[in-house]
């Protein structure tokens, strides 16, 4: 743990800088918004932005970049992990969206 | 005391004392409990994802972005409100952590106002979990249980950050508490940076 004389030379001028990269991430998206793309195609811009957006939050304003290296690959992989293992169902969403439910 | 009892004795004390990856056992189960929260909030959005994406006139109800990106501004602003609460702290400055950790849980009451002033407005054009006057009900189902969610760990967020700020004040809990209470809000935060593109960005009127 960083001591209080660390903390004070430290400063916020890390995560003011942090912020400010949020923030305009967060802008990008609402950008992206207005874009004349189709929805596919802005699903994965906008999912590639939140995910560095959410990416940048959890290794800096949560900390867990200054954690020790194994709870980060912990908590890396289990999460990726589960999160990746939700994704079986979007095939079955596809296939109502082109086939009504009726094909196989 | 025998030789067994010391044994046993370094055992247990082993056992209790030893944490995971060297951090403090209430950081850790905050953590854990962010990862549950996580899949929690992953399983949402995914089942709206396909609701969205197996509908074919799922509507796009919103024509401003103006409340929203007030929203996202008042929540992204609080995390940093927060973190210097942390760190305030974490440099023995008590009235200090105080009042950013208010000034956050103020945000977050902010954030919920105008949240609920948005659902209210919607609810007045017709919209209910069931149906909508533009396209499947489902849209309602998902809207209300997604952003339900988020605000209900919101209004939970801004509970705990003045019970515990108040606490810090008083003197039971320390700075380490401040630290956790701020990655539940920080969590908090990150789940707001996916739910408005997918919940509102994605459905704008064009």
């Amino acid at each position: 743990m960083p001591t209080a004389a660390e903390l004070k030379r430290e400063g916020i001028g890390k995560y003011l800088v942090v912020y400010l990269c949020i923030l305009a991430l967060a802008g990008l998206q609402f950008v992206i918004a207005y874009q004349n793309i189709t929805a596919s195609q802005m699903f994965r811009r906008m999912f590639s932005v939140a995910l560095v957006e959410a990416g940048v939050a959890v290794l800096f304003f949560m900390h867990l970049w200054a954690e020790k290296r194994g709870f980060l690959l912990f908590v890396v992989i289990f999460a990726v992990f589960v999160l990746l293992s939700m994704q079986f169902g979007w095939t079955d969403s596809f296939r109502l969206i082109h086939c009504g439910g009726y094909c196989s | 005391m025998s030789q067994a009892d010391l044994t046993m004795q370094r055992h247990s004390g082993g056992m209790l004392t030893d944490r995971p990856f060297a951090i403090p056992t209430k950081k850790l189960a905050m953590w854990l409990f962010i990862i549950a929260d996580t899949m929690t909030f992953s399983a949402c959005l995914v089942a709206y994802g396909f609701l969205r994406n197996a509908t074919p006139d799922w509507p796009r109800p919103f024509h401003s972005i103006v409340n929203v990106a007030v929203m996202t501004f008042i929540l992204l602003t609080s995390s940093l409100t927060m973190l210097l609460g942390a760190q305030t702290a974490k440099r023995g400055d008590k009235a200090g952590a105080f009042r950013w950790t208010m000034i956050t849980a103020l945000a977050g009451v902010m954030f919920a106002v105008l949240h609920i002033r948005e659902w209210l407005g919607l609810i007045g054009e017709g919209m209910t979990l069931f149906k909508n006057p533009w396209g499947t009900g489902l849209f309602g189902a998902a809207f209300f249980s997604v952003t339900g969610l988020h605000i209900t760990h919101v209004i939970a967020g801004v509970i705990a950050l003045t019970i515990v700020g108040l606490r810090y004040k008083g003197g039971r809990y320390n700075a380490d508490d401040i630290e956790i209470v701020g990655l539940y809000w920080h969590f908090v935060d990150l789940v707001w940076m996916f739910v408005v593109p997918f919940v509102y960005l994605m459905n704008l009127a064009h």
